[in-house]
């Protein structure tokens, strides 16, 4: 877990040394990976009929949550907390699921998207805006928030209904030429490719790394740190419209009561992915693979008729015990 | 900013500063008299609403939110949050509810359930103690493993049937002259959350362990040792709690007291328990709750649902801004 400070350290050698510094540097999300990989293993041996085909299910079922960590993913890396994300997500999807039903027609429904889009950065704003001008901690004004956005999401449809354009479902179910290749995973993979591969390369997202890992040495090297923080929650309030796009795309419909479960399991996926909550350190790669890890976990305790609620169980467990392991390992190490 | 800096002539007792060190000393004179105006408005809102049965589902649904923001308190002042308290809550209100027609009863119920919370809450306790997770993780996962368990059990008693026993249903919704009966459950609790924070080595060790990790570990304290208890008294806590509820609402399900797990971090915030630790203590929180359960009322009064969550989240943050500016130490 200590990517950010090895990376700095490692001097460039040959190629050996650099897939050696890279397995250093990616252990946490290699050794995810390897956990997926057997997980499917798995999943194929309880479920034999479990194919190629069945990965578009989970990637469907998938989607919306894997933002959702995403969105989380963008904030905690700078240092901050967002418990807001999931009543963002449900008042998008029901602005958006409304409106293409009170304006039918696929032209203008790209408008809405973008206008939902919008809506997102604002909601982002907002949070961004209260967090860095008021100095409440993060924690506190997001949960609040949370109200604001979910009575605003029972404002804009008191009960679930509404439509999704077309092209818009046809974005996100079903796949591409190939049966095993699912429309959602691509769109993720765009979705992640146009907004936090360049970001992360870029100064915002340095600095983003930056001001979650030390914010005063952030301050003093010259990094606008409100400004920073500021722009953190406006990419999770852009990411998380982008859920709630996905949301009503799949369901066809917006549901104004946001799931509760989904702020749990976004902070669950981006720890689980590597994150640190103290800042500074992982990706948006990790949360993915974490999300889908939980998703499987959860299938095949379903395929297996294990009482669903045991998923619960063993999710809350998982999480619990993968950190401790982690958090051990971290303290012999740092004590060696 | 010091008193000494801002106090730039004029009486010191209209100044800026005095009111700043006020504030900041004693909350709970200022909030008593924000919670006074609420319930001055509600009258004026709607006249006659203040009356004594009012004040008794008032204070009966502030208990529950107090004695949930208390297991908030008390793990925010050592910098930690627990956010497990609605599920553990609801299982303990939805367990004994299902012993009802069970050997043992009710007492069996009861004794079942605030051990299984302690349980619970002795779990977190030691991933946070002695493993050094996130109190944060480490308590949302713990919720989703008692909101499984509890489903499991929900599915494994159908045919057994449950309702609320009766004795429960007397302490959360009978009244004791013009007393509702739930304050003999909140008020021993509260005396005894005071009398720890004020009075004993152990609330001490609180404070100690939110404002300096390292000083209170290099001054001998044994912070694993006072998480896991800590922990463990805010399961036994929500369970209490969630009795409480089921007594009240005469229901018992999974999910009964989740509702309250988010306000119950507002009150202990707007009670000024700082989130960030060393800061804070239980009778503001106690205000804190009354303020919400006053404040709900008085919305319910002018304001359909939506708005008034658009209302409640804008107040929340409007006077934990106040606070923090007030407050801020500069």
């Amino acid at each position: 877990m200590t990517a950010a400070t090895t990376m700095m350290d490692q001097p460039r050698g040959g190629p050996a040394d650099r897939i050696g510094s890279f397995a250093r540097d990616n252990a946490w999300s290699l050794g995810l990976l390897g956990f997926l990989a057997v997980l499917l293993g798995f999943t194929k041996f309880v479920n034999p009929d479990y194919g190629l085909d069945s990965l578009q299910g989970t990637a469907t079922s998938v989607l919306p949550l894997a933002l959702a960590a995403v969105a989380q993913a963008v904030v905690v890396i700078s240092g901050g907390i967002d418990l807001s994300v999931s009543s963002q997500m449900a008042l998008t999807s029901c602005i958006a699921a409304t409106l293409m039903k009170g304006y039918p027609g696929e032209d203008v429904a790209v408008g809405i998207v973008i206008l939902v889009l919008f809506i997102g950065l604002l909601l982002g704003a907002i949070n961004g805006a209260l967090v860095v001008l008021t100095k409440v901690p993060d924690i506190v004004v997001t949960l609040s928030t949370f109200f604001v956005w979910a009575g605003f999401a029972l404002l804009v449809s008191p009960a679930p209904g509404g439509s999704a354009a077309h092209w818009l479902t046809d974005l996100v179910v079903g796949s591409l030429g190939v049966s095993w290749l699912p429309k959602a995973a691509i769109l993720l993979i765009v979705l992640v490719a146009l907004i936090w591969v360049p970001l992360s390369r870029s100064r915002l997202g340095l600095s983003l790394y930056a001001i979650g890992s030390n914010p005063l040495a952030a301050f003093r090297s010259g990094v606008a740190v409100n400004r920073t923080k500021f722009l953190s929650y406006v990419i999770t309030g852009l990411i998380a419209a982008f859920a709630g796009l996905s949301l009503t795309a799949l369901t066809g419909s917006g549901t104004p009561v946001p799931e509760s479960t989904y702020v749990l399991i976004s902070i669950a996926a981006v720890v689980l992915g590597g994150v640190s909550l103290a800042g500074g350190i992982g990706g948006v790669f990790g949360p993915i693979v974490a999300v889908i890890v939980l998703q499987l976990i959860r299938d095949d305790m379903t395929f297996m008729q294990v009482d669903s609620n045991y998923g619960l169980v063993a999710q809350g467990l998982i999480l619990i015990g993968v950190l401790m392991v982690g958090s051990l390992i971290q303290q012999r190490r740092s004590r060696a | 900013m010091t008193a000494a800096t801002s106090t730039v002539g004029g009486n010191r007792w209209f100044s800026a500063s005095t009111w700043r060190n006020l504030l900041r000393d004693y909350p709970i004179v200022p909030l008593t008299i924000l919670l006074a105006v609420l319930v001055v408005l509600a009258d004026i809102l709607q006249p006659g609403l203040v009356n004594l049965s009012w004040v008794t589902a008032t204070v009966r649904q502030a208990a529950v939110l107090g004695i949930l923001a208390g297991c908030q308190t008390l793990t925010m002042l050592t910098g930690g949050i627990d956010l497990s308290v609605g599920y553990i809550a609801s299982m303990a209100g939805f367990v004994t509810a299902t012993f009802v027609h069970q050997p043992g009863g009710w007492p069996m119920g009861i004794a079942v359930s605030l051990v299984a919370a302690a349980l619970a809450g002795l779990v977190s306790g030691v991933g946070i103690g002695i493993f050094k997770v996130h109190p944060l993780i480490v308590t949302l996962g713990m919720g989703l493993v008692v909101f499984g368990f509890a489903n499991v059990w929900q599915l494994q008693s159908v045919q057994t049937g449950s309702g609320v026993p009766v004795e429960i249903r007397t302490i959360g919704s009978g009244t004791l002259g013009a007393l509702p009966n739930d304050l003999l459950v909140f008020v021993p609790v509260a005396i005894v959350l005071i009398l720890l924070l004020k009075r004993t080595g152990y609330g001490r060790m609180l404070y100690a362990i939110g404002d300096n990790p390292i000083a209170a570990r290099l001054s001998g304290v044994r912070s694993w040792q006072v998480l896991v208890v800590l922990y463990a008294l805010s399961g036994v806590l929500a369970g209490i709690a969630g009795l409480v509820q089921s007594g009240l609402s005469n229901t018992a399900s999974v999910t009964l007291v989740q509702p309250y797990l988010l306000p119950s971090v507002a009150a202990a915030v707007i009670g000024g328990t700082s989130i960030l630790g060393g800061r804070g203590g239980y009778s503001g929180t106690i205000i804190g709750a009354l303020i919400l359960t006053v404040l709900g009322s008085v919305l319910s009064i002018v304001l359909p649902e939506p708005w008034r969550q658009v209302v409640f989240g804008s107040l929340v943050v409007l006077v934990a801004a106040a606070y923090t500016r007030v407050t801020a130490e500069a």
